[in-house]
């Protein structure tokens, strides 16, 4: 796993799970059809991504579907990366 | 024309299949909700057709938010009968036009007076309240740290808000704290929960979640809709039952259940924040207030409650007793001091099974799973009443074990539900 996902995944477990929670998330968990995290306290996420790897994840792209696993939210991450080193 | 009309007719036809495939999703995923018909006035022994066509049939209701056994309570029913008499039907203008009566002004102060705050505004409902007080008082600058299981109300009205929205883990302090840290860069802080959670029926941290508003600088916003009228000694709310009555700066609650259970809310707290709902709500502004029989009825509830601690009391030991004999017969509840009692099933069919299978035998209660409550968390969420006897409990509980044997869910704990039945 590279840094990104790793980076996101800790994230995810500790912002997320309850303390007893043993559910084991891995890169394509489904976070959000899973009922991991809700629409309402992905926000959190949303702002950690935006501020760690000084990036606008512009609110029409953050759906439940793009930030549903790791896997996902790391491709937008890099996409919107992408863009702007191109730009 | 003839052209107008058949386009209508494609339009309304897509519209059609599109929304029937929509409710057939519904359908098929478990996830439709049909109403039960009651005929008879709010109770704890209750008449009710289901499903629709059946034949009525006397049932003991385990669900209502009657907490007080006050929804048809002689005293209130009377008052309310006089207060239409006496003010009227309908008021067709909102609050600031020339929908404010004395009687309105009058229970506001009451409710003040009642809650330990500074001020009172009424609302249509507390959804009502919910969706109004965030936009209302805060900005670009603040942040809403909310609890994670809060009402769906409040999520909504934190959505129509402009100020930044963060979460914590529910009743994690540690999280909470953390949050805090974060956000010392705003304006204004709110701190937002549940008194008492819906779904789980236990109480938020108040004294906690108070200490560290005042070490971090931040407000508190308590929505006590399952609370008012019976947490704490004399039934003030959680905030009374924590140990932090008058520290609370803005509560909402409802009128929709222990106070009389027909409808309204509202916003009480610091005066300044209430005025400011007042003058900027839209939910008070652009809607209309509740009528003068319902206020009347909820003066009268007010008089009541603050006069004997009686009925809050009896539905203390009645929750007592409830919780008492459903772990003795082998359920798996929620340990907590609330009236809600949730019986744990974990598998979403099988709440709907057992649901069923007890309102055949008399008893009337509702599933609850996901989205409602969190994946693999599906219950039955009992509720008790100041209304029920002793004998109604007896007949439950009989009727709880016969359908707990049949599916063979006494005495067995969540590995065991969930690994026969599946999450
Ligand atoms: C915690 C909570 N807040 C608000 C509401 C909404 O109350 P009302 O019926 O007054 O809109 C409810 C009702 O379900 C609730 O449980």
């Amino acid at each position: 796993m590279d840094e990104l996902r790793r980076v996101i995944l800790d994230y995810v477990v500790k912002e997320y799970l309850e303390e007893g929670d043993d559910r084991e998330v891995v890169v394509d968990t489904p976070l959000i059809t899973g009922g991991i995290v809700d629409s309402f306290s992905m926000v959190s996420l949303k702002r950690f991504l935006e501020k760690k790897y000084t990036i606008q994840i512009p609110d029409a792209e953050a759906t439940p579907t793009a930030f549903d696993s790791v896997e996902r939210i790391a491709s937008l991450v890099e996409r919107i990366r992408g863009a702007r080193a191109g730009a | 024309m003839a052209d107008a009309v058949e386009v209508e007719q494609g339009c309304l036809a897509r519209v059609r299949q599109h929304f029937r495939q929509e409710l057939d999703g519904l359908r098929n995923a478990g996830l439709f909700k049909e109403e039960r018909f009651i005929h008879a006035p709010q109770a704890a022994d209750i008449e009710v057709e289901f499903p629709a066509g059946a034949t009525p049939r006397q049932v003991i209701n385990l669900c209502a938010n009657n907490y007080l056994g006050l929804s048809s309570h002689p005293e209130v029913v009377a008052a309310a009968h006089a207060g239409l008499e006496a003010r009227g039907y309908g008021m067709s203008s909102v609050r600031f036009i020339c929908g404010t009566q004395d009687i309105h002004r009058e229970l506001e102060q009451r409710l003040t007076a009642f809650l330990g705050t500074e001020d009172t505004l009424l609302f249509p409902s507390c959804m009502d309240a919910n969706a109004g007080v965030f936009e209302a008082l805060l900005g670009e600058q603040d942040v809403m740290i909310a609890d994670r299981l809060v009402h769906a109300s409040i999520v909504d009205g934190m959505r129509l808000s402009k100020a930044m929205q963060d979460t914590f883990k529910h009743s994690d302090m540690a999280h909470l704290e953390e949050k805090l840290q974060e956000h010392q860069d705003k304006r204004f802080r709110l701190i937002i929960t549940d008194g008492v959670f819906s779904m789980d029926g236990d109480l938020a941290r108040l004294d906690d979640i108070v200490a560290l508003a005042e070490r971090y600088g931040a407000m508190v916003f308590v929505d006590d809709s399952h609370a008012t009228g019976f947490i704490g000694k004399t039934g003030r709310g959680t905030h009374e039952q924590k140990g932090v009555f008058g520290k609370i700066d803005i509560i909402t609650t409802t009128l929709g259940k222990a106070l009389g259970g027909a409808s309204g809310g509202c916003v009480s707290g610091r005066a300044e924040l209430v005025e400011m709902c007042r003058q900027r709500a839209r939910p008070y502004l652009f809607s209309n207030s509740v009528p003068p029989v319902i206020v009347a009825g909820a003066l009268k509830v007010l008089e009541l409650i603050s006069r004997t601690t009686e009925r809050r009391d009896a539905l203390e030991e009645n929750t007592r007793c409830w919780r008492r004999l459903l772990t003795e017969a082998g359920f798996d509840i929620k340990a907590g001091e609330s009236p809600i009692v949730p019986v744990m099933l974990y598998h979403a069919k099988l709440a709907q099974d057992v649901a069923r299978d007890l309102f055949a035998e008399g008893i009337y209660v509702v599933g609850f799973f996901f989205p409602v409550v969190p994946k693999g968390q599906a219950r039955i969420r009992t509720q008790l009443s100041a209304a029920h006897q002793k004998a109604h409990l007896d007949r439950a509980i009989e009727a709880f074990v016969k359908v707990g044997r049949k599916h063979d869910i006494l005495n067995k704990s969540k590995k065991a539900i969930t690994e026969r039945y599946g999450l």
